[in-house]
Order: structure tokens, then sequence, then C-alpha cells
């Protein structure tokens, strides 16, 4: 078995002057649960739509186990894809859906019933295989797609924004099955989608994507911790962003000069020289304390004044302004402070402390327009 | 009063109805009641009818089937023959504007429907002049490239009413089909590619061969029952039919026909075949313009039978009896069709 199931050698496709995706390099292991994360427009269908066959590459190679077929039709393929509608065929029954591509590969008679059966059991429709499409759930739908694309055992599973359709509390529930299913039958998953947190929760590995390319492949959680451009801050969970130039080392850490010669801590080896950086922290590792407390030692700290203070039942979302009149988003858990009373009011002073290890820095800034949310 | 104004609102949709079911009433209803009691009478216009309840002249239907049975055998052969033809020319018309169309469809369909915009009679007097001996297609076939002899003539055989009637009813075949290819999700087509359904070269191949096997004896028998050029159906001439429609059908199916279409797009229109076919063979059945102005007495239908007992010998009884026992061989023929289609559709194709 090679250690590489998919592999997207410089792959590019253009509508006319539309470059939708922009010379993506890829690699994808046997196994893994790889997830393509972006906005919608940012080329992540589209790649998929090429590795499943049914877009050409402008330019480029996408091999399957070693083997190129980056021309090869779809039925030529051993990759199956679980489309954003499903696209179950309304005039056959669940079983026959199921069945289809057992039977467009010439397996018979009791071989199909066993293994439709099994894969009705997997995706828990036992009972449901005489039922046409109309006839079932949305959920259910979403299974009898999944069943119909894995019976055939294909190499890598593809699937496109395969939970959009489903209310909140089902795609949960979808988001652990399907998990759960690709541990159990070991398929290479290939996963798209615009949600940032059904990503985190399923995949291995996630490549966000912008404008065509990724920005940042890594696991999810060094995507949350250690993003490496705006975008990427942006995209996955809120990022307080702050300017400042690279000014040396201490102890353990390099550190970098604010705006307004404020001196901060950051992981060592993530600036170098005296360039101009961006450093991003969380809201929820930053914690709040009187102008007068002690604080702990080494972590950095930040003067500044509360704006705002909504309380959102589990935690409170602050906007505390700094000097130089930037913003910071800070969330705290409502737990020392706990009513309404006790919480920080518009107005106060207030010290920001945080501890260096949390602090990641984007020595790329990409401008602010292309901070999308979703 | 707020259950009155829910009892009103509940009848809005049926006195929405009511001008329609009048009109039914009035325009359906009430000729086919007459009809009816015309086709149970006796007597001619000279000496007066005696019509129920005075007499019940049910011998005025096995009467009519048997003087008329040859008609009505070209009407069912044409009608069916026709239906088949614009069918096999609509389908793949229909489809390319529904999948190839792009920003043409629009005036594609318009060209479909252009013919209806001059008197279908006009239409038919025109082929009738271009089909014509002295016409220019014979002008070009006969006397230019010699390829038929001088007797030759296509006016008057049931080729050219056959072909008439394909001409005048392709539209009502193609419209539907549109509609329901048009409707067909194209992720549909995609989803079964990714299924594994390529090709459909030995499938189609065979089954390709057959139907073009069966069309072209179909054809060959059919029209050449009556008369065609003097001609009828000779062993050799059948077995010709048979191996061209077998070749061409074979090639068409092999190349053209991919499991795709077979197994998803093909099931999904089905309901536009359906009404397709039904638009065409109905009033293909009852035609008389094309067999009268592009046929010879040998090609007579049922319908130009009716036309000329009510017309122009004023035998009521027998043109309303003959009339009678045509709508209700249609009624059959659709319930049937029905049948055998709507059950293919719920045993969902199975492989």
């Amino acid at each position: 078995m090679p250690d590489v199931d998919v592999r997207l050698s410089k792959v590019a496709k253009t509508y006319g002057d539309v470059v939708a995706v922009d010379y993506i390099d890829l690699e994808v292991h046997p196994g893994e649960f790889f997830s393509l994360l972006g906005p919608s427009g940012c080329g992540k269908t589209t790649t998929l739509r090429m590795i499943g066959g049914f877009e050409q590459p402008t330019s480029g190679l996408i091999e399957l186990q070693g083997q190129d077929v980056t021309w090869l039709a779809p039925y030529q393929r051993n990759v199956n894809t679980v489309f954003q509608n499903y696209a179950l065929f309304p005039h056959l029954t669940v079983f026959e859906n199921v069945a289809f591509g057992l039977r467009r590969r010439g397996v018979k008679g009791d071989d199909v019933k066993t293994r439709v059966a099994d894969m009705l059991r997997l995706v828990q429709l036992e009972g449901f295989d005489r039922r046409k499409p109309t006839q079932i759930s949305g959920g259910q739908a979403q299974r009898v797609a999944l069943a119909r694309a894995l019976i055939n055992r294909p190499a890598v599973l593809l699937l496109d924004e395969p939970l959009g359709a489903l209310d909140l509390k089902l795609r949960k529930q979808m988001q652990v099955e399907l998990k759960r299913i690709q541990q159990e039958v070991g398929i290479t998953f290939i996963y798209v989608t615009h949600d940032q947190e059904e990503a985190m929760t399923m995949s291995d590995r996630i490549a966000v994507m912008n404008k065509g390319h990724y920005e940042q492949l890594a696991d999810p959680e060094t995507l949350y911790e250690r993003p490496t451009t705006r975008f990427v801050a942006g995209f996955l969970g809120i990022s307080n962003l702050l300017n400042g130039r690279g000014d040396g080392t201490a102890d353990a850490y390099a550190l970098v000069r604010l705006a307004d010669d404020t001196m901060v801590r950051v992981p060592r080896g993530s600036v170098t020289g005296s360039g101009a950086v961006q450093l991003g922290v969380r809201p929820e590792k930053i914690r709040l304390h009187d102008p007068g407390a002690t604080t702990p030692e080494r972590h950095n700290r930040l003067a500044g004044t509360v704006r705002d203070a909504s309380y959102m039942g589990v935690s409170t979302q602050y906007q505390v302004e700094i000097a130089g009149g930037a913003r910071v988003t800070v969330y705290e858990q409502n737990v020392e402070r706990a009513t309404r009373s006790e919480l920080w009011a518009p107005g106060e002073q207030v010290q920001l402390t945080w501890s260096p290890d949390h602090t990641f820095v984007i020595t790329d800034p990409t401008p602010a327009a292309d901070e999308a949310a979703e | 009063m707020g259950q009155l104004i829910h009892r009103y609102r509940a009848a809005i949709p049926w006195l929405l109805m009511l001008p329609g079911l009048a009109w039914l009433a009035v325009f359906f209803v009430v000729p086919n009641v007459q009809m009816l009691l015309f086709s149970l009478s006796e007597g001619t216009l000279l000496t007066g009818f005696t019509t129920p309840p005075d007499t019940w002249s049910f011998d005025n239907f096995p009467g009519a089937v048997t003087r008329y049975s040859g008609n009505f055998v070209n009407s069912i052969v044409y009608g069916g023959l026709a239906t088949i033809l614009c069918f096999l020319i609509g389908y793949p018309l229909a489809y390319g504007i529904a999948f190839r169309g792009g920003r043409y469809k629009s005036l594609l369909l318009f060209l479909v429907i252009a013919p209806f915009f001059t008197s279908f009679l006009i239409r038919t007097i025109s082929w009738r002049i271009i089909l014509g001996n002295d016409g220019p297609f014979l002008g070009i076939i006969r006397d230019v490239l010699g390829l038929v002899p001088d007797n030759f003539s296509v006016i008057g055989t049931p080729l050219a009413v056959v072909g008439g009637l394909t001409y005048e009813f392709l539209p009502f075949m193609v419209l539907p089909l549109y509609v329901s290819l048009e409707k067909v999700d194209r992720r549909l087509v995609e989803a079964a590619q990714d299924l594994y359904a390529g090709p459909w070269r030995r499938g189609g191949a065979i089954t390709g061969a057959l139907l073009g096997g069966f069309l072209a004896v179909a054809l060959q028998v059919g029209l050449g029952y009556s008369q065609f050029v003097g001609e009828t159906a000779t062993p050799g001439l059948v077995a010709l039919a048979a191996l061209v429609g077998a070749t061409a059908g074979g090639l068409v199916g092999a190349s053209m026909v991919s499991q795709a279409f077979l197994r998803v797009t093909l099931p999904l229109s089905l309901p536009g075949v359906f009404a397709g076919s039904i638009l065409t063979f109905i009033p293909s059945i009852g035609d008389y313009v094309n067999a009268h102005l592009l046929g010879s007495p040998k090609t007579q239908m049922i319908g130009n039978v009716i036309q000329g007992r009510f017309l122009e010998q004023n035998d009521y009884p027998t043109a309303a009896a003959l009339a009678f026992i045509l709508m209700a061989a249609i009624l059959v023929a659709i319930f049937v069709y029905a049948r055998v289609l709507g059950t293919e559709e719920l045993s969902g194709g199975r492989a």
C-alpha cells in the first residue's frame, strides 16, 4: 500500500478568466479523514470534482494510489462521491439505490442482497430497503447516499458538504456517525465543508482554502493554536490580532514590540529579525484582572478599558479597548463572576494577561479585506 | 360566522372549476350524448331518422366494424408507425435541446413549434406539391439522379401518409419530452457515472439491433401491407429491411447510449414519453387530412370514412357508431399503455 492515496500535483482549473483552483499540491494519506475547508467560491468543490472525475483540470496531475487518473472518467476511477443534495435516484428504491454501483460492476443476485443488507445495517437503515427516496427523511437520505457510495469499497470517498441540508441537531449527530463509520470501514475520506466546526470535529487534517489555493494545511489543533495567515486566524474561530515588530529575545521567548511600545513575549522561533508582524491571541486565552492585582509572572500584560460586556450564559464576551485604540475580544467563563452584578462593567479599567505560549505570530499579513467569516 | 367563512373558503377551488366544468358539460357531454343517440338510430337524411327510445339499433356497431375493418387497421398501423417515428426523431431532438441547448433553448423550442404559425391544411397541401409527381422531390431523385423508375410516385402511398402524420404531430411529441428531460437533475447523471455507469457497448448494440430490425420490418410490412408502388412486402424486402435496421440500430445503441442514460435519464423521462406518445397517437389515429391529401383510396383511414359518412353520404348512424368505436379503441389502448409504462416505473428498472 502506498503511503499516499490521493496526490494532486500543480493542479489548476480555470473557467475563462476565472481561476477556480490555483496550482494546488496536495497529498492525502491512506485512512485519513481529510477536509477541504473554506468559504464558498474558494475552489474546494472544484478540487473535489476533479478528484471525482467530473471536471478535468486545466493543468496538473491527479494520482490515485499511484495511478494517474487525471483524464479518466468518473466510472473508471475507484472513488465514490456523496453529493451535496444526495442525488438519490428518485425512481429506484433504497435497496436499488444502494445496489446501483454493484449491479453496474456485474455483481449478481445473493451477493448483492448480502452486501446491501450489510451496508444498510452499517448506516442503521435496516428495514428501509423498499422505500423510495421521497418516502424517507433528510437524515435517512443522507445515510442512503453514504451507503450507496461506501458499498463499492472505493479507495477514497469524496463528500461534498454532505450535512449542509440537515438541521443543526441532526448535523451534530451525523458528524459523530460519519467519524464512526469512517473508522469502521477504514476508507480515506475527503470532506468538503465551509463549516469550520464540522471540519475541526471530524478531520485528521484540514486544508484551509481561500481563492483557489490552501493557506494552511495542518491538524485541527495546529490550525487553531498556530494559524499562520490572517485568513486562517479569522476563518477558524475569533482571533485578536495586534501589530508589532520583532525586538530580540528574552528567556525562552522572542519579543515583539507593539505599536505603543509594550513588549510582548511570543514563542521562540516564531519571530526572527525586526520585521513587521501580527501577533494573535484567542479570546478565551485572555484573563482580566483589576489594574492593581498581581498577575502571573512572565505572562503578557496589557492595560485596557472595558467597552462592552455581553452576557451569554456559559460565558461573557467583553470588548476591551487597549492603548492605541484597538479592541480586543475576551471570553470569560462565568465561574468566578457568575451573576450580572459581578461582571466587569463598561468603563472599568482592567489588565489583560495571557500566556506567551498561547500567542501566535503571522509574519505574512494579507490584506484585511480577505478576512471572510462564514 | 367563522364556520361559514371556513366553508366558503373550502368551496373556492370548486367555484374556480365551475366555468371549466360548465364548458365541458355543454361542449363535451351534450354533443357526445347526441352522437350516442345517433349511433343507435336508423334512417337517412331524406327519410328522417328514428332515434332512441323509438328504436335501439345496436346493429350499427358490428355492421360498421365489419364494413370498415380495413380502415381501422390503416388507422392503427399508420397512427402507430407515425407515433414510433415521432418518438425516434423527437427523443434525440428533445434530449439535445434540454441537455445541450444552453442559451439557445428558447430559440430551438420556438423553431419546433414554428410550423404551427401556418395552417396545417396549407402545410399538408404544400407537401402534396413537394412530393407530387411533378414536384421538386421526385424532380431530383427521379429526373436528375435517376434513382427511381419513371412510374415511381410518393403521393398516394402509405409512406406519404405516415410521413405526413409524423411531420404533423412531431411537436406534440417533442414538447412533453423536452419538459420531462429538462426536469432530470444533472447531478443524478453524475451520480450514476460515479457509480460505474459507463458506456453500454454490448447491451446497446444488441438492444439497438433488435429494436432497429424490428422497426424496419414493421415499417416495411406496415407500409407494404396495402400497397407501396404496387409491391407488397416480399420476404427479400423484409430481410433487407431487417438487416439495414439492425445495423443502424446496433451502431446507434453501441456508440450513443450510455448506462447512465439507460438507468437514470430514460426512466425519469418516461412521463414525457407517455404524454408525448398519447398526444401523438390520438390525433394521428383519427386524422383524415393527411390520408385525404397525401394518400389514395386504398390508404383511407377511419377518419376519412367518418368524415365521408357524415358529410357526403349523410349516414349519421354509421358515422356516429364508427366515432364511438374509435373512441373506445383509443381509451382501451391508453389504459393498457398506462398500465405497462406505469408498472415499469414502479418496478424500478431492475437489472
